[in-house]
């Protein structure tokens, strides 16, 4: 069970690797990875700042994987959230669910980004050309967060 | 005649996080309450000083709490030395 907030990049291979070799018990990996668009709301998407609540991050983080664990038979689950100036392109969030069987996988993937984004304290702030805005909540999280 | 009433205020730390910190032009401040404060007589208090805290905490507005770094309801209690976050809701992921 881990979870880990930085401001550098992630390597989803060799995060995959490394929960691999410590599990032979593994027959399923799900794997979710939010990254950075150039474009939202129909306006153009130069870069965004990440800002987090540090002390509260973490163990948010590891509230919604322990969460996980107890309604997912899942054999070890993974969280990477970067914070900081990011551009368009890059890797934001990282999501690894390990399990026996794929569906479980799934479903513990699945829940643990939908609950990270109502749940986890990250705020996103883009860049435009002409300034920068705060990213608003979206009440379609809250619905996908709702059916769990 | 001894004196049986005792008052006693709570000191805590409010952070404000994101656009409420830029908005409020603080990042976080110690603030004293009536020992039977909550978030939401925070939230009053914060508010009767006007301008951009009682905008930014009007009724309606999307606000989320925490206290000591769990999200909490706004009728929860407060305690002396609680750290109360006040912030937007969250857009990580």
């Amino acid at each position: 069970m881990t979870a880990r907030v930085q401001t550098g990049d992630f390597d989803i291979g060799a995060e995959i690797a490394r929960l691999r070799a410590a599990d032979r018990g593994v027959g399923a990996i799900a794997s979710f990875v939010g990254t950075v668009r150039d474009v939202n709301d129909a306006a153009t998407i130069t870069g965004m700042t990440l800002e987090h609540y540090p002390g509260m991050t973490e163990a948010a983080l590891d509230e919604i994987i322990a969460t996980a664990r107890q309604r997912f038979d899942i054999r070890e689950a993974l969280v990477i959230h970067r914070v900081g100036t990011l551009e368009p392109g890059d890797q934001i969030v990282l999501v690894v669910v390990t399990s026996a069987h794929r569906g479980t996988a799934f479903d513990a993937c699945e829940f643990i980004i939908d609950w990270l984004k109502t749940r986890a304290p990250f705020w996103k702030k883009e860049r435009l050309p002409d300034g920068e805005r705060w990213v608003e909540a979206r009440a379609s999280d809250d619905e996908a967060a709702q059916r769990w | 005649m001894p004196d049986t009433l005792v008052t006693t205020r709570l000191r805590i730390r409010v952070v404000y996080l994101a656009r409420l910190r830029e908005a409020l032009h603080s990042a976080g401040e110690i603030f004293e309450l009536p020992a039977d404060a909550t978030v939401d007589s925070l939230v009053d208090a914060l508010r009767a000083r006007g301008g951009a805290f009682a905008a930014e905490l009007a009724e309606g507005r999307a606000i989320r709490f925490a206290v000591n770094h769990r999200i909490v309801a706004r009728s929860q209690a407060i305690a002396d030395g609680d750290e109360v976050a006040i912030f937007p809701p969250v857009t990580g992921g």
